[in-house]
């Protein structure tokens, strides 16, 4: 799976899990440039993420996410 | 059929109308935002609506003793406490090495400190989580049976818990330790998100936990089911009875069998405890009661079911029957069938009922059925027995019929007691509906609205009768209407209408019998009748052969006086 495609599935999932309107990530968002994306739904998303893709992410790894960018390549790490 | 937490969450933007509303305080030592949307979305799921009070993280004691806190504020209806094994674990650790034998003994004071400030001071009801037990491997296997270890600590407290809960009536016990045991403690708890944000409940674990609280408050409103009604081949035994046979349908010991045996004896618990079991099958009848009643293996006999319905008419009509004859709400009965299809119909017409989605896998039925705790028990009062009962006797009717070796018997034991009377304001209105509703028992299909019957009934010579009947059950009310019409000293039958439901009681002697003791008391010698055939109309094709009439042309004719039939049913004065 590309960047863009994980992106474009990120982008969805998150607009889910938010739920407050439509999410477009880039691979430099920032929790700050979306509404609604804070500790809570943070986790949210993450365990969202690991039964879509059917992964696991380690605690050090999560603390480690600076941007979707950084999550995207850990995702797509993960994957291949 | 248990939401996830996405959905619950979803939920609480779009409020629907709810049935009951109450308020609920959320004290806990982890954090617990995401517990409270589970609860409140939960809620609704179930078209409750809870205002929530969450607590200051980790604030439990301070917030029940101060009375200047939010919660006293707040005037909660129901105090929940969750207080988890991790920070349990947490305390027992900073316990003093000498004073573990006594760590659950202490705790359980503690505890029974909140539920007294609680009730006394809030006026509220309490409920409390008991713990996850998780043997630390301090003390290897020996944690078991080891006073001073927290496995053996933790058990302690959740039996003194249980315990006390049982004699205290407004204390009661959200049952983590059964999630756990259903989950696992991995499945309960995510490590990751405790670390990272002191939640205790994983996602996953969240609808559970919020159906764990919520599901006996529902009942404490009086909404539980009663009523479970069966579907028969391969859901209550293996195999097809009607091409299979009695011998070959697996049920039993051996093989797959065991599955549906253990099936049937949880199922006979269920009954034991007053839910009311009924059958819904495509069958012939005395096909379907087969093994019920030859099959030593079968664990569920006759006698366990209230209503036997096998027949070739759809499920959805079945159970409209089953819930006529029983009278309670769709929503308190449980259908379970194998057939996907059979299953989505009845979802499809009737969305009241519950319908779980059994697995395909019979060996997992049972399983997937305890989880979904359908049977939940009033925890608030102690009506249970009391309403089982009522309900019981309602559906004790139709068994009933099952005991008596003949016909007679029964009708003898019914106390069947008819009251006769002519037309009237008050009864106007169902002697009406009867005439214009009523297609099978209908002997000359002639309809009248009020209006017309009102003209009918003012002629001279026309006389209309009307038959109401009770027995020892209930009252069934207006039943039967006899038109009449003399003529000199002939009283013809203009129409002769009875409703379905008391077939089969002796009602037609019985209405005859009346005729002739009226004909008479007029002055009349013969009473004539007419049967005019209708599509519907075929069960009173042989009505008046069977009465001793005799067919003279087109009329059926009775001399009077004639001898009365006989009827179990008294007349009542």
């Amino acid at each position: 799976m590309t960047e863009n495609e994980l992106l474009a599935q990120l982008s969805l999932l998150f607009t889910d899990v938010i739920d407050e309107g439509d999410v477009n990530l880039t691979m430099d968002t920032v929790a700050d440039d979306v509404e609604g994306w804070d500790s809570l739904t943070h986790i949210q998303i993450i365990v969202a993420v690991e039964k879509k893709f059917g992964i696991r992410f380690s605690l050090n790894e999560i603390q480690l996410f600076k941007n979707v960018g950084d999550f995207v390549r850990c995702v797509k790490g993960k994957l291949s | 059929m248990i939401p996830d937490f996405s959905r619950l969450k979803k939920n609480i933007k779009n409020k629907s109308e709810c049935r009951f509303h109450f308020k609920m305080a959320v004290l806990a030592d982890t954090a617990t935002q995401l517990l409270c949307t589970a609860i409140e979305g939960y809620g609704v799921e179930e078209r409750m609506n809870i205002d929530i009070y969450e607590g200051p993280y980790n604030q439990v004691e301070a917030e029940l003793y101060n009375p200047n806190s939010g919660l006293y504020a707040f005037k909660p209806d129901y105090v929940l406490i969750f207080e988890s094994h991790k920070k349990l674990l947490k305390a027992f650790y900073n316990t003093p090495l000498q004073d573990r034998d006594f760590f659950a003994d202490n705790k359980f004071e503690t505890v029974k400190n909140y539920y007294n400030i609680v009730t006394e001071r809030l006026n509220a009801k309490f409920i409390s989580f008991n713990f996850c037990e998780e043997n630390d491997g301090v003390f290897g296997s020996a944690a078991a049976v080891y006073p001073a270890s927290f496995l053996f600590q933790v058990r302690r407290l959740n039996f003194l818990l249980a315990d006390y809960a049982s004699k205290e009536k407004k204390f009661s016990i959200a049952d983590m330790l059964s999630l756990q045991n259903n989950f696992g403690l991995d499945g309960i708890t995510d490590e990751k998100i405790y670390i990272s944000s002191s939640m205790a409940v994983s996602i996953d674990a969240l609808p559970y936990v919020a159906k764990c609280i919520t599901d006996p408050i529902k009942a404490g409103y009086g909404i539980i089911r009663k009523c479970l009604i069966l579907d028969l081949d391969n859901t209550l035994w293996g195999g097809v009875i009607g091409d299979d046979g009695i011998n070959n349908i697996q049920i039993g010991e051996l093989g797959i069998g065991k599955a549906f045996s253990e099936l049937q004896q949880w199922i006979k618990e269920l009954k034991n405890k007053g839910i009311i079991l009924c059958v819904a099958s495509k069958n012939t009848e005395s096909i379907a009661k087969e093994p019920f009643e030859l099959h030593d293996d079968m664990v569920l006999k006759l006698d366990d079911i209230s209503v036997f319905m096998a027949n070739w008419d759809n499920k959805v009509k079945n159970i409209q029957r089953i819930q006529e004859i029983l009278n309670i709400g769709f929503d308190s009965m449980v259908f379970l069938d194998d057939n996907p299809f059979e299953r989505g119909i009845v979802k499809q017409y009737i969305p009241e009922i519950t319908v779980p989605d059994l697995p395909e896998d019979p060996s997992l039925y049972l399983g997937y059925l305890k989880k979904l705790n359908l049977f939940e028990n009033i925890s608030y009062s102690d009506n249970d027995t009391e309403r089982t009962k009522q309900y019981q006797q309602e559906a004790k009717r139709v068994t009933d019929h099952n005991f008596f070796d003949n016909e007679e018997d029964f009708l003898k034991s019914l106390g069947m007691e008819c009251t006769v009377e002519p037309v009237t304001a008050f009864n106007m209105p169902r002697t009406s509906q009867l005439t214009l509703r009523s297609n099978q028992f209908n002997l000359r299909t002639v309809r009248y609205d009020e209006v017309a019957l009102q003209d009918f009934a003012a002629k001279e010579n026309n006389y209309i009768w009307n038959f109401s009947l009770k027995d020892k059950y209930g009252d069934h009310g207006l039943i039967a209407i006899v038109m009449l019409k003399k003529n000199d000293n002939v009283l013809f039958i203009h129409n002769w209408i009875m409703s379905c439901r008391v077939l089969k009681r002796g009602m037609e002697n019985f209405t005859l019998n009346y005729l002739v003791e009226f004909g008479s008391s007029i002055g009349c010698k013969l009473i004539t009748g007419e049967y005019i055939p209708t599509p519907k109309n075929g069960i009173v094709k042989d009505h008046y052969d069977h009465l001793g009439f005799q067919k003279i042309h087109d009329l059926w004719e009775l001399s009077l006086p004639a001898d009365p039939l006989e009827t179990f049913i008294k007349k009542k004065i």
